[in-house]
């Protein structure tokens, strides 16, 4: 009878933790600084740059956080390759955020904005995250709005604007002693000019050398999309830990993706964290994509971006992570030293190397590996 | 069925007043594997965040990250 009231009790933890709200207090984040040099490297681009983050508690009861970002492209992809020249730009980055505890609940707020020669984003975030339940359970709402100015270089009247919003719900559950699970759901709607003006799709042409010629695409200005996410962390005896990550995306441009991923972290020793992972991605193409039209303006839609296409790619990663612990009397508490790789491959179902000119229309579809590289130090206060 | 699943609800939730405070099945004691850095989704934000950027650039899916990505990295 006690399991079965136990049990009981459960249940009606989770199905009605909404309204009961017993809870034990939530926490800040920690005080730490993180000082990044991340690298991509693939496809014809490479980008790095560095990513400092700073965190402090500045009473009891907040914690404020700030973020600089810099991302320094070279870029060669086969997108420019085929219709324009080599180019290389800087995008900056600078967040802010402030976290204010009251009791069970942590209060967030957010500002992001960044700058390019011809992109220019502002972000404004509000979230609300309660534990309840002896800290068991998580539930955190999020709203965030995106305002975006988009222009062209070498087009002084091109403006336009993207105007983007995010809704979630995530929930955390401690399930065991040894076991986690996580859900999110996201909405995003986004309206204004979707597209990227440096992109064009192909249509065929007789009259041209190839062919075919091309001419800038052209995007609905409005985009719904929903994602739903359910991850699990599971700590084994030998001192590491097996998660997974399952996710699947569908967007009213007839998107759908999914992705699966799953990793270990082990630590060794006393100071030693090393953890691999795999992950797999796979989508259909938008409704309004094609490699290649059959004539200019043939639809009202018309896309030839290969993120728009059907492909799939497949990650795997190896990281490896060093902690000193400080004596109690020390200003700094720990630090870490990390180094993160993951190999990425892109293989596309429907989007042609273009690069390749002998059968204008056929040539093999299209490939390429990246590296994705992270040496970061971090400090905790 | 409505008035079936409605009477499912309000038991439910009678049962639930009825059984008062609700004891978690896992003591603040019972916490130490949970608090383990293997065992953490966020154990660097600053790297979590910009890997969730790499994939956001080059990948036609977005949302439910479980962390904020952003910007643009186009071309």
């Amino acid at each position: 009878m006690a399991v079965a009231v136990t049990k009981f009790n459960r249940f009606c933890t989770l199905v009605f933790a909404f309204i009961s709200f017993s809870t034990l207090a939530a926490v800040l984040p920690e005080d730490r600084v993180d000082a990044m040099y991340h690298s991509y490297d693939g496809g014809g681009m490479s980008i790095d740059g560095p990513s400092i983050l700073i965190r402090k508690k500045v009473s009891n009861a907040v914690s404020v956080s700030a973020n600089y970002y810099v991302d320094s492209v070279s870029s060669a992809s086969i997108d420019v390759l085929a219709t324009a020249s080599p180019y290389k730009e800087k995008r900056d980055e600078q967040s802010l955020g402030v976290d204010y505890l009251n009791e069970k609940t942590i209060f967030s707020l957010g500002y992001s904005q960044s700058q390019e020669n011809d992109y220019d984003a502002k972000s404004y975030k509000l979230a609300v995250s309660q534990s309840f339940f002896g800290d068991l359970s998580t539930l955190s709402l999020s709203y965030a709005q995106g305002d975006d100015v988009v222009k062209q270089n070498g087009n002084e009247l091109f403006e336009e604007e993207v105007k983007r919003s995010n809704y979630t719900v995530s929930w955390s559950q401690i399930a065991t002693k040894n076991w986690t699970v996580d859900f999110n759901l996201e909405a995003i709607t986004e309206q204004g000019y979707l597209n990227n003006p440096y992109r064009s799709y192909r249509y065929r042409d007789d009259s041209a050398a190839l062919g075919y010629s091309y001419a800038t695409e052209i995007y609905p200005e409005t985009r719904t999309s929903n994602a739903v996410a359910l991850r699990s962390r599971y700590f084994l005896p030998v001192n590491g830990a097996l998660y997974g990550e399952i996710r699947f995306f569908s967007d009213t441009w007839g998107i759908s993706a999914s992705n699966y991923k799953l990793g270990y972290s082990q630590a060794l020793y006393d100071n030693w964290l090393i953890d691999f992972h795999v992950r797999h991605y796979a989508q259909t193409k938008a409704d309004f994509y094609q490699d290649m039209f059959e004539r200019k303006d043939q639809f009202n839609f018309m896309a030839r971006d290969k993120e728009m296409s059907t492909f799939n790619d497949l990650t795997i990663g190896l990281k490896a992570r060093y902690l000193h612990t400080f004596d109690r009397s020390s200003l700094i508490k720990s630090a870490s030293v990390n180094i993160a790789w993951d190999h990425m491959r892109f293989d596309y179902d429907d989007f042609r190397n273009v690069l390749q000119t002998e059968n204008p229309g056929e040539e093999g579809f299209y490939s390429y590996s990246a590296n994705v590289v992270r040496a970061f130090v971090s400090l905790w206060y | 069925m409505n008035k079936l699943l409605i009477l499912l609800l309000l038991g439910g939730l009678s049962g639930c007043v009825s059984t008062g405070e609700i004891e978690p099945w896992v003591k603040p004691y019972e916490r130490e594997n949970l608090a383990h850095a293997a065992m953490q989704w966020q154990l660097d934000p600053v790297e979590s965040g910009y890997i969730h950027h790499v994939y956001q650039a080059r990948e036609g899916a977005k949302g439910a990250e479980g962390t904020s990505g952003g910007g643009c990295g186009c071309n």
